[in-house]
């Protein structure tokens, strides 16, 4: 089986090569790119190598049917072709009378039921192996965001760790420019975020999934998972992956227009640098744990404002602060020159417009502090007004 | 009743001596034919119109990056590329071959409920304009994909409420039209036309007017909540106030399961009819034929969750749902080996309406393979939202109900037009279609197996070759329609072409064959005398 499926992947290679270059090398469209690592292939055919049990029996399922179809569609069609072949009225076949036989009706009705008993076993051991996340090493809660994912390490090594992963803001404006450029090889596009996952290897890594706002779904092809994160809801999945490296997945479930734009990216390491990594964060997150008290001066909370901006607000509102369609500019905008700074705190608290402007309470005080400051101090606006976090903490419910 | 009935019949017998013309004759249209034609060119319209947003769909996925279309706007063609093409192309499509063919099949004078029928046409046209129309109302037409999942919909501008408006329309012209067509079956059926000796057509016509009737109203119940949740303040899928947004997607698929055999079993009909008129031989199996339909139609109501297998389900429900999803490959395989045993032996010739019937059996049969591996639970965790799961209902639908409509149109528009098509253009369309229906979508199984997503407004760089290819045969097939408008369809309007004897095809057998051709305005206007058989008029 694994050399008539290597030998079947390097013809269907050549064959699909040769005819996309037909379809389309020869118009000189294709841009230069190699394979991702844990990523999509280029002209990839079949699924992801497989770097968990999972995944490798939802693999062995799924060449196990390919082959039954095949072999069932080709001796139906050959039959069928024959007929076509042989039956026709310029060869000067004459029509037989026979239009009923309840034996071959019989026939045909019980042998398709038995195959597809013979597809469901297997498929059932799958299943009961899927759905058993009991007994995790490492159980880390996924929310989707509009258009981002927060990780949480709810319990074993790294628990009380916490991070956003956003898209990589060159990309997205990569994006919005027509992609890559001819020439410019960029083989971890729409993939590359700030944050990634990073999870031991041959560890059970136990996925808890939720959302903010809509229905997102987290999925990593190479693990062979794929859960709905849904809000108000927990949902769980695992994976224990078998191999070190870097895997890519992405938002497999509609959550509105930047849908495209938030991928996942799990980093499985060996376990003592899984230890370094948790040790290096808890340290980051005590040198960043804000004193949510402080009274910070104009410069110093804009500059940050800047950080949080490019973070989580340039996407939608640009960076001109401009906005377009659906979006609102902040560039001269009422709400953000108003003199009563409680306005705009309570738009970003809350959200407006149905959700358009989403609600932004994950953020701490001191970020949406900075964000407001940032925004009241940058293009045209300056309005020289400070926020401080205590401002916003007094008006969060 | 009679007597009620008998009046009326001659009411309209003097009305009609007077033949209605100019625009009254298609507004206050009570006639079948009418009514059917009115039904065919509103689905062609929207065919044309879905067509031309999945045009610029392609368009935007040729390259990586962003070129013609905003994200917002992507999700706005292909909700709106989804919700024409199923409710106002292809739904619209089979009531017209309904309306025109059942009471000639069956020997009825007319529908059972005229006006009704031109209610229920009539009423498409302001659904129609607010779905093409919402593209220009403040925020674009509705983006959350033709499945209209929540909460996202609650997020969505005003277009959304004209959305579900459009919805709740068409939804109660085709519980109409389900009535109409019910009643007619049952009711009005020449003396000697057994139920068991109707013509396959008219048998799943009748199923699917069941299950339209049986879940439409279940649509009509899941976007009525969503409006309620939006403007009058319930929270049913609102998780905020306690609401469960997979409460939504349960409902939705209870109707969308049936829904997609509500798209495929008048085009199993109009298969079994023109499969034997061109093998010169009866359908073999007539009687399993119609337990098959029967069975899948009941079926289609407990395998709904397979739609919904990553929303985290118990194991028994992901079992249950996999097991009755695969119990249907049963009934529809006895489908097929019925088909092709009608062939068996036949004597047979290849007209372009033939061609379609064996386009159909064969492209067909590969998008019930790709639903039989969908169907397996672990597969489908890798599969679910990628462009697998859109090649497998493209396989279905396009090379399915598409294809058996422009075989039904074939076999059919002589009787209707009184003229024959070109039989060179009718197989160059054929050839056309078919060669760019798999150019556009056979890559996109890999992209699915590669983890594509469905509904990217931007992908990867390592699915570029694969999507360029896929917008290529997309550009091509929708140039071959093009055609088929211009070359096939616009001379039959327009009466060019040679003049069709009453009976074109040399095998077909059945009532529409009895009358001249194009059919007269009025047919069977006293109930026809009939062999023993039901396929002939006793002179």
């Amino acid at each position: 089986m694994k050399t008539m499926k290597s030998i079947w992947n390097k013809s269907a290679s050549v064959l699909a090569t040769a005819g996309v270059w037909l379809g389309t090398g020869s118009l000189g469209l294709a841009a230069t790119v190699n394979d991702l690592p844990g990523g999509p292939s280029v002209l990839q055919l079949n699924l992801p190598p497989a770097v968990t049990a999972i995944a490798r029996e939802q693999q062995w399922l799924h060449w196990f049917m390919l082959i039954l179809c095949t072999v069932i569609f080709v001796a139906v069609f050959a039959v069928m072709f024959y007929s076509i072949w042989k039956h026709r009225k310029s060869r000067g076949h004459k029509p037989a009378t026979f239009h009923e036989s309840v034996t071959v009706e019989i026939v045909w009705t019980v042998i398709p039921f038995i195959i597809v008993i013979l597809m469901a076993l297997p498929a059932t051991k799958v299943v009961v192996a899927m759905k058993d996340t009991s007994n995790a090493d490492v159980t880390i809660k996924a929310t989707g965001m509009q258009w981002k994912w927060g990780y949480d390490y709810i319990k074993g090594e790294g628990e009380g760790i916490g991070f956003v992963s956003t898209l990589d803001g060159e990309q997205r404006e990569m994006s919005n420019n027509g992609g890559p450029k001819k020439g410019e090889v960029v083989d971890d596009y729409l993939f590359k975020v700030d944050n990634a996952l990073v999870v031991p290897v041959d560890k059970k890594i136990r996925i808890i999934t939720t959302a903010n706002d809509v229905i997102h779904a987290f999925a990593v092809p190479a693990f062979g998972i794929k859960q709905d994160a849904i809000p108000g809801f927990v949902r769980d999945t695992w994976f224990r992956a078998e191999k070190i490296g870097d895997y890519h997945g992405q938002c497999q479930e509609l959550c509105g227009k930047e849908h495209a734009y938030m991928p996942i990216h799990v980093k499985v390491v060996s376990a003592e640098d899984y230890s370094k990594w948790v040790e290096g964060e808890k340290k980051k997150m005590a040198a960043l744990a804000d004193d949510p008290s402080k009274v910070w001066t104009l410069a110093e909370i804009t500059q940050r404002g800047e950080k949080v901006y490019a973070q989580n607000c340039v996407a939608c509102h640009q960076t001109s602060g401009k906005g377009g369609g659906a979006i609102k500019a902040l560039d001269g905008a009422a709400v953000v020159l108003d003199a009563d700074k409680a306005k705009q705190i309570k738009v970003l608290l809350n959200g407006q417009n149905n959700g358009t402007m989403p609600a932004w309470k994950s953020l701490s005080n001191t970020d949406i502090a900075a964000v407001i400051s940032y925004t009241k101090n940058h293009w045209s606006n300056q309005t020289g007004q400070l926020v401080q976090p205590a401002e916003v903490a007094a008006l969060r419910k | 009743m009679s007597a009620v009935l008998d009046h009326h019949d001659h009411a309209h017998d003097d009305h009609h001596d007077h033949a209605p013309t100019g625009w009254r004759r298609w507004v206050y249209a009570t006639n079948h034919k009418d009514i059917g034609t009115l039904y065919l060119l509103f689905s062609f319209t929207m065919f044309i119109i879905g067509g031309i947003l999945a045009m610029l769909i392609r368009a935007e996925l040729f390259q990586p990056g962003l070129q013609l279309v905003n994200p917002e706007l992507f999700n706005s063609l292909t909700t709106m590329h989804g919700l024409i093409m199923v409710f106002g192309a292809i739904m619209p499509g089979f009531v017209g071959f309904a309306n025109w063919m059942i009471p000639l099949q069956i020997g009825a004078a007319d529908m059972a409920f005229a006006r009704m029928n031109n209610f229920s046409f009539w009423l498409l046209i302001p659904a129609g304009l607010m779905l093409v129309g919402s593209f220009w109302m403040p925020g674009g037409a509705p983006a959350a994909g033709w499945t209209l999942y929540a909460p996202l919909t609650l997020q969505q501008g005003p277009s959304m409420d004209a959305g579900i408006f459009a919805m709740h329309i068409l939804g109660a012209s085709s519980i109409m039209g389900s009535i109409n067509i019910i009643v007619t079956i049952l009711n009005m059926r020449a003396p000697g036309m057994t139920l068991m000796k109707m013509p396959m057509f008219a048998w799943t016509w009748l199923i699917t007017a069941y299950l339209l009737i049986a879940v439409m109203p279940v649509l009509a119940g899941a976007i009525t909540m969503t409006l309620t949740d939006r403007h009058f303040g319930t929270t049913f899928f609102n998780p905020a106030g306690g609401g469960d947004p997979v409460l939504y997607q349960h409902i939705f698929w209870f109707f969308g399961h049936p829904e997609v055999y509500i798209m495929i079993l008048p085009a199993f009909g109009i298969i079994s009819q023109i499969v034997p008129a061109f093998a010169r031989k009866r359908l073999f199996g007539y009687t399993s034929m119609v337990y098959a339909t029967s069975s899948i139609a009941i079926l289609s109501f407990i395998v709904w969750a397979h739609h919904m297998f990553t929303t985290g389900m118990p194991v028994t429900g992901q079992l249950f749902f996999m097991y009755a999803t695969m119990l249907i490959a049963v009934p529809t395989a006895v489908k097929v080996f019925n088909w092709i045993a009608t062939m068996w032996q036949g004597s047979m010739t290849f007209e372009t309406p033939m061609l379609f019937a064996v386009g159909f059996i064969f492209v067909f049969t590969m998008g019930g393979f790709t639903g039989l591996i969908l169907a397996m639970a672990p597969i489908d965790i890798q599969l679910q939202d990628t462009y697998y799961v859109v090649a497998h209902f493209h396989y279905v639908l396009v090379a399915g109900s598409l294809y058996a409509m422009f075989a039904g149109y074939y076999y059919w528009a002589p009787k209707w037009t009184g003229v024959m098509y070109n039989e060179t253009r009718g197989k160059i369309h054929f050839w056309w279609s078919l060669i760019a229906f798999n150019v556009t979508f056979f890559p996109m199984h890999f992209l699915g197996l590669a983890g594509m997503p469905r509904r990217y407004a931007d992908y990867p760089m390592q699915f570029a070759d694969f999507n360029a290819l896929a917008s290529v045969g997309g550009f091509a097939f929708g140039l071959a329609q093009v055609y088929f408008f211009f070359f096939v369809v616009l001379p039959a309007m327009l009466g060019h072409g040679e003049k069709a004897p009453q009976r074109p095809w040399e095998g077909a057998e059945g009532l529409e064959w009895e009358v001249p051709s194009p059919a007269p305005f009025h047919t069977f206007e006293t109930p026809p005398k009939l062999n023993a058989a039901a396929n002939k008029i006793l002179a």
